[in-house]
């Protein structure tokens, strides 16, 4: 986690270098970083005896869906997982670069994550990118504290909440939850109101389709229940298959080993150090 | 021959010139959601009576809610002074049809196909009405419920919503939404809807109106507020088992 040392003033604080050079690229036609809702709904609630999230599986290019079926909730420690919307390589990057922070500690003190740490190991570093990191993250887990749901913008502000919703979906997700939402929930209602949240964000939003993955984290145990419902199968599929009419005349096959074309020299001398 | 230059502008120029204090540029007074459903006995509405002036809560008493005629019912939300023209519009347009005298009476898919016109015209004069409308009501039996935006998009369903409402309020009837739900029924899930836009939509005020349309006629519930739940848990204390942070 070695930061640049030469941009940070000796004083500490920020460093107020680069406000000529941004201010001449606003002039030119620059437009700052705003805050984008991506094509995603992911939503995170608490239950009685620990948090459930949910994501949908749809990753997209602009108008076109760069994959049908891809993991938006992401492991953080055995007790927290996270998701993410926004850019995914930004998603991908903060919470593997966290998770692999959260392990080194918990090396260096022996014992379990918590959830505060990976909040405030994600929001500091997302606070200093100043909203350039396009990561917004539903972060949930169990720790020794008891259940944690916090939602992280990409600024770097933190609510902690009882469910949350985030992406571009998250009105329609939410819509769900503000009406259906109780405290003291089991495991079974918990996670068929999530499954109902995302399948809400999957058919009412465009940027959200495909799938539905939960995660349901309690004390000591966790169930990654990837692809929990499936409500796009592929209905028409041919039965005839696909033939390729053969066009061009095979003349000759032959296989070329690569291994065969090395000369190993046996008792040459020693390489150089 | 230098005074050419000032002549010109009023005729060439779209947009910057003298004409430009008579258009609608930006809304002023506005009004947020409104929400239709079709039910058994004919179509019902819901809206909150709030006028926001930017971000103020202006005027808490704005009625967005009004008959038209003796089959149909508007309801607006966006600049509240457009409305009130578009009313002044409706009030004529019904006044020559009574007018002729001779038993018809335009029932709530003409109304529809004629505000399309004035939103479509005007939006085509760069000089919008600010308004996203919805239009129901029920003639002989038939009903009818459909919806114009202030540039004349237009289209007919079994429920809609104008703004917030459309994002908030439209997925839950998506769901719950069903033929022949009953007065009581239909009042239910409208007012679930509404409950979310009070929690989610800044510019949504806690008191609100039904209005009704059946065949019997038109009714306008009086002023009333929802029920809202703030205890939650996670809410009482925030930073349990995390002190410092928020």
């Amino acid at each position: 986690m070695s930061r640049f040392e030469e941009s940070a003033p000796a004083k500490g604080g920020f460093s107020f270098d680069l406000c000529k050079r941004n201010e001449m690229l606003v002039q030119k036609g620059l437009k700052p970083s705003s805050y984008l809702k991506t094509g995603t709904t992911i939503v995170g609630l608490v239950f009685q005896d620990g948090v459930i999230l949910g994501a949908d599986t749809r990753a997209t290019e602009g108008p076109i869906v760069a994959d049908k079926n891809c993991e938006k909730i992401h492991y953080m420690a055995p007790n927290i997982y996270c998701c993410g919307a926004g850019t995914a390589a930004d998603t991908e990057a903060v919470t593997d670069m966290v998770s692999s922070q959260l392990k080194l500690h918990r090396f260096h003190t022996g014992r379990e994550s918590r959830v505060v740490t990976a909040l405030t190991l994600l929001k500091s570093h997302l606070f200093s990118y100043q909203g350039h990191v396009s990561a917004a993250l539903v972060l949930g887990g169990v720790d020794v504290t008891g259940p944690h749901l916090h939602t992280i913008y990409p600024h770097g502000s933190t609510d902690t909440l009882p469910f949350a919703t985030m992406g571009s979906g998250s009105l329609a997700a939410m819509a769900i939850f503000e009406s259906k939402y109780r405290e003291g929930l089991t495991r079974d209602e918990g996670v068929k109101l999530v499954a109902e949240a995302i399948s809400s964000g999957i058919f009412n939003d465009l940027g959200s389709g495909s799938n539905v993955d939960v995660c349901v984290i309690t004390k000591g145990k966790r169930e990654y229940l990837r692809n929990y419902m499936l409500p796009n199968p592929r209905t028409y599929v041919s039965q005839k298959g696909y033939s390729f009419s053969k066009k061009t005349e095979v003349l000759m096959t032959k296989i070329t080993p690569l291994r065969e074309l090395v000369e190993v020299i046996e008792g040459g001398d020693a390489m150089e150090e | 021959m230098m005074h050419l230059a000032d002549s010109a502008p009023v005729t060439n120029n779209l947009l910057g010139s003298e004409a430009d204090s008579q258009r609608t540029m930006y809304p002023y007074v506005t009004g947020t959601s409104v929400i239709g459903i079709k039910y058994k006995d004919g179509i019902l509405f819901a809206a909150d009576m709030g006028g926001s002036y930017g971000s103020t809560l202006r005027y808490k008493s704005v009625e967005r809610l009004k008959s038209v005629g003796k089959h149909s019912v508007i309801g607006a939300s966006g600049e509240i002074s457009d409305f009130q023209e578009i009313m002044r519009y409706l009030d004529e347009l019904i006044l020559y049809d009574n007018m002729w005298d001779d038993g018809n009476s335009l029932g709530p898919k003409q109304v529809h196909n004629y505000l399309t016109r004035v939103m479509y015209n005007r939006r085509n004069m760069f000089n919008p009405l600010w308004n996203s409308l919805v239009l129901g009501g029920i003639k002989n039996g038939q009903k009818y419920l459909g919806t114009v935006s202030m540039i004349g998009v237009n289209y007919e369903d079994d429920h809609v919503a104008t703004g917030f409402g459309n994002h908030l309020a439209r997925p839950i009837l998506r769901d719950e939404w069903h033929e022949n739900l009953t007065y009581e029924e239909g009042v239910k899930l409208l007012e679930k809807c509404m409950r979310v836009l009070l929690y989610r939509d800044r510019s949504a005020v806690n008191k609100l109106q039904i209005a009704k349309i059946t065949d019997e006629g038109f009714t306008l519930s009086e002023p009333y507020s929802l029920k809202t739940f703030w205890d939650f848990n996670a809410f009482n204390n925030p930073t349990l088992g995390a002190e410092g942070s928020w």
